[in-house]
């Protein structure tokens, strides 16, 4: 389902020119549930956008779905945003001071789904997210910090995307809180949606189906039993 | 995105910060009413002076001594110039088609005294045709008759005001007899109230026969205007060029450049007035602009800090599917709408402010559905304008930079 090749990023700024991407190259099928690690700086969060169609790569191609969207316009890339993807970010980013309903369906007022369909919509993302439409009216700011990120979570799947993306979705989170949002997206996992994530936790990292950890912009692992992984076993508890 | 979206979108953006809001709005406010009010200000000066110089008479033309073309040379010159005459005015009358009648005048102020009281007011030497050509209605006794005006009678038709500065409210001053520069005249009646222009009081006058200002009062020949009525407006230009033509012939002049006297209507007159009147609205409706102006740039203000609060949010709308179009939109709304409610109150604030102006200074004001609509269109174009900056900006943000933005 998704096909990448050779990719290369690199962010040119003022003097120096950062390779972020080296020749990168993987492919992930439908149903896969991927951790991807590495060091901090090692180009996580930059793979990670070129997925989420929120940036293009330097070089190199990107098949959705056997459509290459590396060379996309703006426009083309919202619009495959809006509809194929859904992004769960390390800080929530919540609307602030707004109700959890009205940031769930968010993705449902650029996608012009129709208010009356709105509520069964947000209703059941929530529910498979663990939290109920009890929280409909809460304001945002008034969520503990795992309860914001089930929100993130089921904002996440209220356009039934092909895959969600994850960059450090426990990184703010106490390790018992992060143990609960792991479940909800093995949950989803199993549900049939595929899944990638960024993680730093082994814990994290042991209960995925396949792990490719990133160093210095290049893949030196990627690997489908943790146990087999050097990698992982390096990380600290 | 739905446009019920849109709106509610706006709709938070605004009441989430309601003071900031308020004071924006406030700015623009205050541009829209005093624009109005201004506006109506003029507008009301210009009908007001219109309305007045049509009360003086229905199909007016008068002729005034003095060369000169245009309203305010002529306004100058007046009295200057002694080249017309009563018998002017009779051969108008006689000779010329379509005149219904024909009232001479001279007019100067004099002292009138009556037992003991005292008031310096226009003392109008005229006709028995006054009453039709001037639209001058009599209240009590009668006016001045031809007999009158032949024999130089030393007869008085008070205005109103006059009577009130002489007799006091409500007493009957017909049979009294009044002195006017030492002479003693003899009050024949009394005209209605007519009201003031911006020339000066209608009412505060006292009529007698032109022939006895003319001998007893000015010691002179001519008169200060003729006044022509023609029997109707259609006629108007056609008696007004006759008229032309016989006075340039009894005064024995070739050149009608050379004319030593002017013919005006009244239409004439309101035209001058109207483009006096209209450069004030422009002007003070140009001072109020102004302020316009800066409630404006108070949006464009807003906007950007909005845009720069918000950067976050921005990504966020983007990373889930928002266009450019789609925030540049938005943020373009937001500021339509603050604009558009300003625009709201401040034509309700005009609109008070011109009737208070009405209350405390008794000065006419007139706001025009032109002038709203105008503010209307100016607001919201000022709320294009100065949002579109800040919905540029918002809606060029990459995703990723803004979501990382702190
Ligand atoms: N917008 C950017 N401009 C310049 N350099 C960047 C930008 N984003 C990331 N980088 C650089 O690219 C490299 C990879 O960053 P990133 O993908 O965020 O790493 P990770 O998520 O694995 O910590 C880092 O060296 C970082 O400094
Ligand atoms: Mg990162």
């Amino acid at each position: 389902m998704i096909e990448v090749k050779n990719i290369t990023k690199i962010y040119q700024s003022a003097s120096v020119e950062t390779i972020a991407l080296k020749d990168v190259s993987f492919s992930i099928q439908e149903g896969e549930f991927v951790a991807i690690i590495g060091p901090s700086g090692s180009g996580k969060s930059t793979l990670m956008h070129i997925l989420g169609c929120l940036d293009t790569p330097t070089n190199g191609q990107y098949f959705l779905e056997g459509k290459d969207v590396s060379k996309l316009s703006e426009a083309e890339l919202a619009d495959i945003r809006k509809n194929k993807i859904g992004f769960v970010f390390q800080s929530f980013n919540l609307l602030r001071r707004t109700t959890v309903f009205r940031n769930i369906v968010l993705p449902l007022v650029y996608a012009n789904v129709p208010k009356n369909k709105r509520a069964e919509i947000a209703k059941r993302c929530l529910l498979a997210a663990g939290l109920t439409e009890k929280h409909f009216s809460h304001l945002s700011n008034q969520l503990s910090g795992g309860e914001m990120q089930r929100v993130a979570i089921a904002r996440a799947l209220v356009n039934d995307p092909l895959i969600i993306l994850a960059d450090e979705p426990t990184g703010n989170l106490d390790s018992k809180t992060g143990d609960i949002i792991l479940e909800t997206f093995r949950d989803l996992n199993k549900q049939g949606k595929t899944i990638i994530l960024i993680t730093h936790e082994k814990y994290i990292a042991e209960k995925a189906k396949r792990v490719i950890c990133i160093k210095d912009g290049e893949i030196v692992e990627d690997v489908f039993n943790h146990s087999s992984s050097k990698e992982v076993k390096k990380i600290k508890e | 995105m739905l446009i019920s979206d849109l709106f509610e979108e706006t709709y938070f953006a605004i009441t989430a910060n309601k003071a900031r809001s308020g004071l924006t709005i406030l700015g623009i406010v205050i541009g829209i009413g005093s624009v109005i009010a201004m506006v109506s200000i003029g507008q009301g000066a210009a009908g007001s002076i219109k309305s007045n110089i049509e009360a003086m008479g229905p199909n007016l033309i008068t002729v005034t001594p003095g060369s000169q073309q245009t309203f305010s040379q002529v306004m100058a010159q007046r009295g200057s110039a002694q080249t017309l005459t009563i018998e002017d005015g009779e051969a108008i009358a006689e000779n010329i088609l379509n005149v219904q009648a024909v009232a001479p005048e001279l007019s100067q102020r004099y002292q009138a005294v009556y037992m003991g009281k005292n008031t310096n007011t226009q003392i109008t030497g005229t006709t028995s045709s006054y009453l039709s050509v001037k639209n001058v209605e009599l209240a009590l006794g009668s006016f001045i008759s031809e007999l009158d005006t032949r024999l130089s009678l030393k007869v008085a038709v008070l205005g109103p005001t006059t009577r009130d500065d002489l007799f006091g409210e409500e007493v009957d001053p017909v049979g009294k007899t009044i002195r006017i520069n030492g002479i003693n005249f003899k009050v024949i009646g009394m005209t209605q109230p007519k009201g003031g222009t911006s020339f000066g009081s209608q009412d505060d006058v006292i009529f007698i026969p032109i022939t006895t200002v003319q001998k007893f009062l000015a010691g002179v020949n001519h008169v200060s205007t003729l006044n022509v009525q023609a029997i109707s407006s259609e006629v108007m230009s056609g008696v007004q060029n006759s008229i032309t033509n016989l006075l340039l012939r009894r005064h024995n002049i070739s050149d009608s450049s050379l004319a030593d006297f002017s013919v005006m209507s009244l239409e004439d007159i309101t035209e001058a007035v109207t483009s006096i009147t209209n450069t004030l609205t422009i002007l003070l409706a140009a001072i109020a602009g102004i302020s316009l102006v800066v409630g404006g740039i108070g949006i464009m203000n807003m906007m950007m800090t909005t845009v720069t609060e918000r950067t976050r949010e921005i990504g966020l709308r983007k990373a889930v599917g928002a266009k450019r179009s789609n925030i540049s939109l938005q943020f373009l709304t937001e500021s339509v709408f603050l604009t558009f409610i300003g625009g709201i109150i401040g034509i309700l604030l005009g609109i008070g402010l011109a009737y208070a102006v009405t209350i405390f200074t008794g000065m006419t004001t007139k706001v025009s559905l032109y002038s709203i609509m105008l503010a209307c269109g100016v607001s919201t174009t000022i709320g294009i304008i100065f949002g579109y900056w800040p919905a540029q900006k918002a809606a060029k943000l990459n995703p990723i930079d803004a979501l990382r933005y702190e």
